[in-house]
């Protein structure tokens, strides 16, 4: 693209971008985020591309990011109709073409059904897992070609970036994030217009901006999406807050595991660059600003904000004591202001829409809208954006559909591994930063993970501390070693091993190495325990007294065992088992030698006829 | 000077004095594992914890890296940070069970080892405060040793714990482990550090072997000072 020295050119290009578009041209959307990758959407692509090439359409097919509903992959959208499908493969290809492109004709089995009223839905928006979702970060993605440009200027992007340049100055900028109380994604939710002020005010030069992308809580994707889908969002939110601090130049941290983000990233600061967007003499405001990409070696601990700049730095990822502000002391001890992916995403939106605007939206104090990665146990795995204050009810059961094959809900896991478990009596909790908090959870980055009725709570408390235990740095007596010493205590409690005086002694640990941390890694490792003592004491009790699992998890503490009432001698059970624990002879009642059984539960899951008991 | 107050005591120091030395100079006893003189800080064994309270808010910091401040009310004693010192004397109590040093200081803030904790045997007596890291970047400036890993894996040693190169066999590491896990062994012309065995100098003039000649070299390579002029020990200079 040729370079764009002012306002005025880039509204002109812009404007021919979107006159060109004709709003009844044909076009094929197809999903190219991770997910859908893993499920062969790239195949179907291809397929798409040569059908079209070999019917001699001139039919766009366009890769877009992650339309967020991970679970029905691959996604294909069909315009000017937006007929949505979904589980589309590629022996579905010729007939997408033949009759949905060239005639309009809907194939029914490709839309998605309802699984409650069991009718088709045509539309995206109709589906229920959109309709309750605001997609004002996240809803450019599944429109946009992340690897052009000119496919992000056409819905207007960098507007935001013109307007902050040639009708702002920084310190209204600064005042209008403010405004907007726009509070940082990444899981602290300081408020971002403060944390810029303070390094606006703070002396030292060169300032640095970075965009923090390392997000590494299992089953969090949110920031990758973004980086994947819309790239160019992030970049421009940056530049943005560059000339609101007064940086000269910008890192993007993200994590070398997220090959493709780093692909469409790289792509996007060098067309920003080509266009004049980033470099000398922005849009000829006599800004200089620029952004390298910094891919991270996958610590989970390189999240946080001190181990990040070690990191970039070019010394291990450790967290140092942060009594000086980074905002003061950063990067290279400068003034740094640090905010995650989907912060910087949220900036465009306020500069074009207003901080009034913004701050309609969300609760009292948490304004705006939050994407979440919704995992687990739950029927519409996917990235979803509410507004701030929706009930985690709605987001589980309107949008997630609820528990899969009937079974009960019992937690939802949020904040990243040192995130905390709500319980389903809290479920009706409007999800904002202070009320995650004050239930003994957290925001963090975004992650919620749906357990049902057979998940163990010590068992997922011990999973997280396993996980904080492998990615806690290592530098501070208390995270190092507390924590290893707690996984020890619930991997006993686990093994029926727990004795009296283990809850309270967990609640001593906890309770010091949250005070006596280094980091916020450490100051938050024992939520996963406190949250759990919390809401469901009752079954480290049942492991610890009656040495019993309640939800039937715990190998150690369970035995499978064969209801005669219910078993029809198909002989399935002793087919899956591995160790050929089971016997019975066809259409008889088979049984479980105990002393044999490994407790690996592939019977239980193989069983149609549920006749598999766990005690 | 800034004026703060420390259990209840009123005290002023000069500013950029941190907490720590504050804390000491008003007589008040503080532990410390890792804050060795020679080094920088690095806040790494948390045990000089300190209750702060500023405005409403009050904050457990590690007072060995909070500098002074004009109105602290600074609590050396409260209850979150007895719970927080004696987790940590636990904690390397069970890490480093033959630690004499770490047994007499548990003994002075009367922390027994906790029973529930199996005490590790594999650790030796490093307790990772990285005080022979920072003195060996710092001070020496060889950078001979390092931290690999992380979590309860980091451990302390040279490059893929081959012999290093880099090594001058100087000593100074074993100098600040505060819990003498550092293994020295000097006998005769020889040195043995981190798995290389160093020949020593003999003094010219007392004919006591003084030092590892590789330090010298270094030393010699540093101040331009030639070796030939480094040949005699610091008692007979």
């Amino acid at each position: 693209m040729k370079k764009i020295t002012n306002a005025t050119e880039l509204r002109r290009i812009q404007d021919d971008l979107t006159k060109n578009f004709d709003p009844n041209q044909k076009m094929v959307t197809i999903c190219a985020g991770t997910g859908c990758r893993g499920y062969g959407c790239i195949k179907v692509k291809d397929a798409l591309e040569a059908e079209i090439a070999k019917q001699n359409l001139n039919v766009e097919v366009r890769a877009t990011g992650c339309f967020g509903f991970c679970e029905k992959g691959p996604l294909v959208v069909v315009h000017p109709q937006k007929i949505f499908y979904q589980r589309v493969g590629e022996k579905d290809v010729a007939d997408i073409v033949a009759k949905t492109v060239m005639q309009g004709e809907i194939i029914e089995k490709l839309l998605y059904r309802d699984p409650a009223t069991g009718a088709t839905v045509m539309q995206e928006e109709e589906v229920p897992f959109y309709k309750k979702q605001k997609r004002l970060v996240f809803g450019s993605n599944g429109i946009i070609d992340p690897t052009r440009i000119d496919s992000y200027l056409a819905i207007g992007g960098y507007s935001a970036l013109a307007k902050a340049l040639t009708e702002m100055n920084p310190e209204s900028i600064i005042n209008e994030i403010k405004k907007a109380s726009l509070r940082g994604r990444g899981g602290g939710g300081f408020q971002a217009g403060t944390k810029w002020e303070g390094c606006r005010k703070a002396h030292g030069s060169p300032k640095y901006i970075i965009a923090n992308g390392d997000e590494g809580d299992p089953g969090a994707y949110m920031d990758r999406s973004l980086m994947e889908g819309n790239p160019h969002s992030v970049v421009e939110g940056m530049i943005i807050g560059a000339y609101a601090i007064g940086a000269s130049h910008g890192y993007i941290y993200v994590r070398n595991e997220y090959p493709l983000a780093v692909i469409h990233l790289t792509m996007a600061i060098e067309s920003a660059r080509e266009a004049g967007l980033l470099g000398k003499n922005i849009l000829g405001s006599g800004f200089d600003f620029d952004i390298s990409i910094n891919k991270g070696g996958g610590a989970f601990v390189c999240g946080e904000s001190s181990a990040l700049f070690a990191s970039i730095e070019g010394r291990a990822g450790e967290p140092r004591a942060k009594y000086v502000h980074a905002v003061e002391k950063g990067l290279w001890d400068k003034p740094t202001v640090l905010n995650n992916v989907e912060t910087w995403a949220n900036v465009p939106l306020i500069i074009n829409k207003g901080a009034d605007w913004y701050a309609s939206i969300g609760t009292e104090k948490s304004k705006g809208t939050k994407i979440f990665s919704l995992v687990g146990k739950i029927n519409n795995t996917g990235l979803v954006e509410v507004p701030m204050g929706m009930k985690l009810r709605e987001i589980i059961y309107d949008i997630g559909g609820g528990i899969p094959n009937g079974r009960k809900f019992k937690a939802v896991q949020t904040g990243g591994p040192s995130g905390g478990c709500i319980p389903e009596s809290l479920l009706d909790l409007p999800v904002d930063f202070d009320k995650l908090y004050e239930v003994g959870s957290m925001m963090g980055s975004g992650g919620m993970i749906v357990m049902d009725d057979r998940s163990c709570m010590v068992d997922v408390a011990k999973y997280f501390l396993a996980f904080l235990q492998e990615e806690s740095c290592g530098k501070c007596v208390p995270c190092r070693e507390g924590v290893r010493r707690m996984r020890e205590i619930l991997e006993d409690i686990c093994a029926g091993k727990g004795s009296e005086g283990d809850i309270e002694l967990l609640e001593k640990i906890a309770t010091g190495v949250a005070d006596g941390s280094l980091c916020a890694l450490g100051g938050s490792a024992p939520n996963p325990v406190l949250s759990t003592l919390r809401y469901f004491r009752d079954e480290y009790d049942a492991h610890i007294k009656e040495h019993r699992c309640p939800a039937g998890v715990c190998k150690a503490l369970i035995t499978y065992s064969i209801d005669p009432e219910k078993c029809t001698g198909c002989t399935l059970c002793s087919k899956v088992c591995p160790v050929q624990a089971i016997s019975g002879e066809k259409k008889k009642t088979h049984a479980i030698d105990n002393d044999k059984c490994t407790r690996c539960g592939a019977c239980f899951e193989g069983c149609k006829f549920d006749a598999i008991n766990v005690k | 000077m800034v004026n703060l107050t420390v259990d209840g005591k009123n005290i002023s120091v000069p500013e950029g004095t941190m907490l720590l030395e504050a804390i000491r100079g008003a007589g008040i006893a503080i532990p410390t594992l890792c804050a060795h003189e020679a080094v920088s800080r690095s806040g790494a064994c948390r045990l000089c914890v300190v209750e702060i309270k500023k405005g409403n808010r009050t904050r457990i910091v590690t007072s060995c890296l909070y500098g002074a401040e004009e109105g602290l009310i600074v609590d050396t004693k409260s209850e979150r940070v007895l719970n927080v010192r004696r987790l940590v004397m636990e904690l390397l109590l069970a890490r480093c069970p033959e630690s004499e040093v770490l047994q007499k200081l548990a003994k002075e803030l009367c922390v027994e080892p906790q029973a529930r904790f199996i005490p590790d045997t594999d650790k030796g007596k490093c307790i990772l405060c990285r005080s022979c890291v920072r003195v060996c970047e710092e001070v020496v400036g060889v950078s001979a040793i390092g931290l690999f890993a992380r979590g309860s894996h980091k451990n302390v040693g040279t490059p893929y714990n081959e012999k290093s190169d880099a090594c001058i066999g100087c000593g100074a590491c074993a100098y600040v482990c505060p819990t003498g896990h550092i293994e020295m062994i000097s006998t005769g012309d020889k040195r043995k550090i981190w798995g290389r065995t160093f020949k020593m100098q003999t003094c010219a003039k007392c004919g006591k072997f003084f030092a590892p000649v590789d330090q010298l070299k270094f030393i010699s390579k540093k101040t331009g000072v030639p070796l030939s002029e480094l040949t005699v020990c610091t008692e007979c200079r």
